[in-house]
C-alpha cells in the first residue's frame, strides 16, 4: 500500500544512485510504516493484557475471600433426656429428634461461651445464637448421629458463623450497613468483635467451600462446589471416554481410509458446520433425544456428558485431523514400501507422530466443554442438588448432580450479596481447572513432540 | 540366475493420472542382477512408471494402472496379488531420505518384524546388522543403534532407508533418485553401494544425473512425454544413441 503510493513521488534515490549512508526518503517511509505497523500490534496486545487483568483483578478480589471462612468454637453440651430418652444409642431412634431438638443446645452452648469469655452483652440469647449459622443446626444433629456415643458428654464444637458475620470479616458487612440491614444488628457485630478478641471466633482456610454441597438462599456460608465439582469430573471423564475414541477414530477413517469422493466431501463440511452450531442447540437436542426419547434421567451427569460429547466431537475431529494431516506423506510412503499395511502405517507411524495434536486438540475440547452452560440448563442439572452422586460404578452416572459452571449462574442468580463472593470463587475454581488442563496439554505437546 | 533373464517384464503398461495419460504404452523387460537406470526430463513419467512396479501409485486415488507387469512370470496387477506382500518382495527407496522417527534398530528391524523373518531377538539382531552392512552403514552406525534415525547425516539416513528396504530381502530394489537430495561424497558412496548391491538385487533406479545413470547402471532406459524413447544398454544409450530426442537429452538441448 504505502510502496505503491511512494511509486510516483519518489523518482529520485532508486537501487545504485546514491549515498548508502543517506537514507532516501521512500526508505523512510517504509521505515515508518513499519514501526507504525508495530505500535499498532503492540497497542492491540496492551489492550488484550490489560482487559485480562482487568477480568482477573474483579474476579480475584469479588471471590478469593470465598476461600476463607469464619467459624465459631464453642462447647456444647449433649444430653440424653433430649437426645436419646430410650438410652440405646441407637440412630435409628436418634433420627426422630428433628433439628429442632439440637437447636436449643447450640444456643445455650454459644451462652455459655459468652459467658465463659467473660463478655458481657445485651443480646437476648436468640439474637446472639444469630451468629451462628442456621446450616450448623444439621452439621451438629449429622455429627451425633454419626458418632451416638457423643450424647450425654459436653464437646467442642466448631460451627459456622453466619453469611452476615462472616461478611463483616470480609468487608462485605460494615457497621453503617449493619444499622440498615434487617438480618444483622451492629450489636452482634461487636459481640463477634468480643467472641474473635476471646479467641472464640477465628477466620480459616475453607476446605469445605470444595466439598460440601450447595445450600439454600439463606445459608450462604454453608455453599459449597462439592456436587458440582463431582458432577462436572463424571461429564469429563463420559466426554473423555466417548469423545476422544469416536473422534479419532471417525478422523483417521476420513484421513485415511475414506474415498475421495462427494459424500465424505459433505461430510466433512457438515462436520465444520457442527462446530459453530451454538451450543444451547444441542441442548435442546439432549432433552429431546436423552431425556424426552431415551427416557434417561433429567440433572443426570450422563445426558451432560453424552451432549458435550456431541459438542466436543467436532473439535476434537477437526484437530485429530489436522495432526494427521501435518505428519509428512514421506513416512506414509515409507511404511508402505516396505510392505506395511494401510492400518499398519497409520498405527505404527502416522498416529504416534500425530498424537501431541490428537492429546492437545482433545484437552482443548475437554476445557471448552468444562465450562459449557447453556446446553446444561436445559437438561435440568441447574437444579438444587444437595446429594452427592454415587461412585461412577454404583450408577452414580445417573444420579442429579450440577457442573461448575451452571453453579456460578446459579449463585449469581441469588439475591444475598454473600453469593456474589461464592460465585466469584467457583470462577477461580473453574479458572484453576481450565488452567491445570492448558498445562497438561503444553506437557504432553512436549513430551509427545518428536521431530523428523 | 543369467545376467539376461528378464526379472520384470512390462507390456502395453498405461498410467493415467484422472485425464492425463502419463505413461504411454510402455514396453520394458528388466534383467536380474542389473542395475537398470530411468533417465529424462522432468514430468516425463519414470517415476511414475517406477512406482508401478511396487504398485505405489494405488496409493493415489487417481492413479490408473493399464497393461501387464510381470515380476517372475507372474501379474503384479492380478487380483489375487495383495500390494503388501508385493511390496515386501519390490522395496522401495525414495527420492527424500525418509526414517521412521524411531531409533535406528527399530528402522532397520521394522520390516522383519511385520513380516515375521525373525524366530527371535538374536535372529532379528543378526539381520539388522546383516541389513546396516549391506547399507555400508554397520560401522558407523553400530555403537549407536539405540539412537534416532533422524539424527544421522542426509547420507547415512539414505543409507539407513536402504538397509530398511533390505532387511525385508526384498528380490527388486526400486530407486527413486536416491542421491537428489544428498551432496556429492554421500552421493558417491551410495552409488557405490548401488554397484554392490546388483550382486543380490535387481535394481532400478530412477535419476535425473546421466553420469550418475552412465557410472552405475548397465542398461539405461530414456523416456520422454510418457514414451519409452530407448532401451538399450547403457554404454551404447551415451555413445550412440538411436533416437534424435535420446541425443539431444544426453547432449543437453532438451530437458
Amino acid at each position: 500500500m504505502t510502496d505503491a503510493t511512494a511509486e510516483g513521488g519518489a523518482g529520485h534515490g532508486g537501487a545504485g544512485q546514491g549515498s548508502l549512508l543517506a537514507r532516501d526518503t521512500r526508505t523512510a517511509r517504509r521505515n515508518a510504516a513499519e514501526s507504525r505497523f508495530k505500535l499498532y500490534g503492540l497497542i492491540a496486545v496492551c489492550i488484550g493484557i490489560a482487559m485480562l487483568v482487568l477480568l482477573l483483578t474483579s474476579i480475584l478480589m469479588n471471590g478469593l475471600s470465598s476461600f476463607q471462612q469464619t467459624r465459631l468454637q464453642i462447647m456444647v453440651e449433649l444430653p440424653e433426656d433430649k437426645l436419646d430418652k430410650s438410652g440405646v444409642r441407637d440412630p435409628e431412634v436418634m433420627s426422630k429428634v428433628t433439628t429442632f431438638g439440637y437447636a436449643p443446645l447450640l444456643r445455650d452452648g454459644l451462652e455459655a461461651t459468652i459467658a465463659e469469655a467473660g463478655i458481657e452483652t445485651d443480646l437476648s440469647a436468640k439474637d446472639a445464637a444469630d451468629l451462628i449459622s442456621d446450616e450448623s443446626v444439621a452439621q451438629l444433629r449429622n455429627m451425633v448421629l454419626a458418632n451416638p456415643d457423643l450424647v450425654g458428654q459436653t464437646i467442642p464444637v466448631e460451627v459456622l458463623a453466619s453469611g452476615r458475620i462472616d461478611g463483616y470479616y470480609k468487608g462485605r458487612v460494615t457497621m453503617a450497613s449493619a444499622e440498615l440491614d434487617s438480618n444483622i444488628s451492629p450489636e452482634q457485630l461487636v459481640l463477634a468483635d468480643q467472641l474473635k478478641a476471646a479467641g472464640k471466633l477465628s477466620t480459616s482456610f475453607n476446605w469445605s467451600f470444595f466439598t460440601a454441597p450447595d445450600a439454600s438462599d439463606t445459608r450462604p456460608e454453608a455453599a459449597g462446589l462439592g456436587v458440582a465439582i463431582l458432577g462436572s469430573l463424571y461429564m469429563m471423564l463420559i466426554v473423555l471416554c466417548l469423545a476422544l475414541p469416536i473422534g479419532v477414530a471417525a478422523s483417521i477413517y476420513l484421513e485415511e481410509f475414506a474415498p475421495q469422493n462427494r459424500w465424505t466431501d459433505l461430510i466433512e463440511v457438515n462436520i465444520s458446520n457442527l462446530a459453530a452450531v451454538p451450543s444451547i442447540v444441542f441442548g435442546i437436542l439432549g432433552l429431546a433425544i436423552f431425556i424426552n426419547f431415551a427416557g434417561l434421567p433429567q440433572s443426570a451427569p450422563i445426558v451432560g456428558g453424552l451432549v458435550l460429547t456431541l459438542m466436543t466431537l467436532p473439535t476434537i475431529i477437526i484437530a485429530t485431523r489436522a495432526a494427521l494431516k501435518a505428519v509428512p506423506p514421506s513416512i506414509r510412503d515409507a511404511a508402505l514400501g516396505l510392505g506395511a499395511s494401510k492400518m499398519q502405517s497409520v498405527f505404527h507411524h502416522v498416529l504416534p507422530l500425530a498424537m501431541p495434536g490428537i492429546l492437545t486438540g482433545t484437552i482443548i475440547g475437554l476445557a471448552q466443554a468444562l465450562g459449557e452452560t447453556a446446553p446444561l440448563l436445559l437438561i435440568g442439572m441447574v437444579a438444587f442438588v444437595r446429594e452427592y452422586p454415587e461412585s461412577p460404578l454404583d450408577g452414580g452416572l445417573f444420579d442429579p448432580a450440577t457442573a461448575l459452571p451452571v453453579q456460578v449462574y446459579n449463585w449469581t442468580q441469588r439475591s444475598d450479596p454473600a453469593f456474589v463472593e461464592r460465585a466469584s470463587g467457583a470462577i477461580i475454581t473453574l479458572l484453576l481447572f481450565l488452567l491445570v488442563m492448558n498445562l497438561t496439554a503444553i506437557f504432553l505437546r512436549r513430551k509427545f513432540e518428536r521431530r523428523w | 540366475m543369467q545376467n539376461d533373464t528378464a526379472k520384470i517384464t512390462a507390456r502395453g503398461v498405461q498410467v493415467y493420472y484422472g485425464d492425463t495419460h502419463a505413461i504411454k504404452d510402455v514396453d520394458v523387460d528388466i534383467a536380474a542382477n542389473t542395475v537398470t537406470a530411468f533417465i529424462g526430463p522432468s514430468g516425463c513419467g519414470k517415476s511414475t512408471f517406477l512406482r508401478c512396479i511396487n504398485r505405489m501409485n494405488d496409493t493415489i486415488p487417481v492413479a490408473r494402472v493399464e497393461g501387464d507387469i510381470r515380476i517372475d512370470g507372474e501379474d503384479i496387477y492380478d487380483k489375487r496379488v495383495d500390494p503388501v506382500q508385493l511390496r515386501a518382495k519390490v522395496g522401495m527407496v525414495f527420492q527424500k531420505p525418509n526414517p521412521f522417527p524411531k531409533s535406528i534398530y527399530d528402522n532397520v528391524a521394522y520390516g522383519p518384524r511385520i513380516h515375521g523373518l525373525s524366530k527371535d531377538k538374536a535372529d532379528l539382531d543378526g539381520i539388522v546388522e546383516n541389513a546396516l552392512r549391506r547399507a555400508a552403514l554397520w560401522d558407523e552406525a553400530k555403537d549407536r543403534l539405540d539412537a534416532p534415525g533422524t539424527g544421522l547425516s542426509g547420507g547415512q539416513q539414505q543409507r539407513l532407508c536402504i538397509a530398511r528396504a533390505v532387511a525385508t530381502s526384498p528380490e527388486v530394489l526400486l530407486m527413486d533418485e536416491p542421491c537428489s537430495a544428498l551432496d556429492p561424497i554421500a552421493t558417491a558412496q551410495i552409488e557405490e553401494l548401488i554397484d554392490e548391491l546388483k550382486q543380490n538385487y535387481s535394481v532400478v533406479i530412477v535419476t535425473h544425473s546421466m553420469q550418475q545413470a552412465a557410472r552405475v547402471s548397465q542398461k539405461t532406459a530414456f523416456f520422454h512425454l510418457g514414451n519409452l524413447v530407448e532401451y538399450g544398454e547403457t554404454s551404447r544409450i551415451f555413445t550412440s544413441p538411436e533416437d534424435t530426442r535420446t541425443e539431444s537429452y544426453i547432449s543437453g538441448r532438451i530437458g
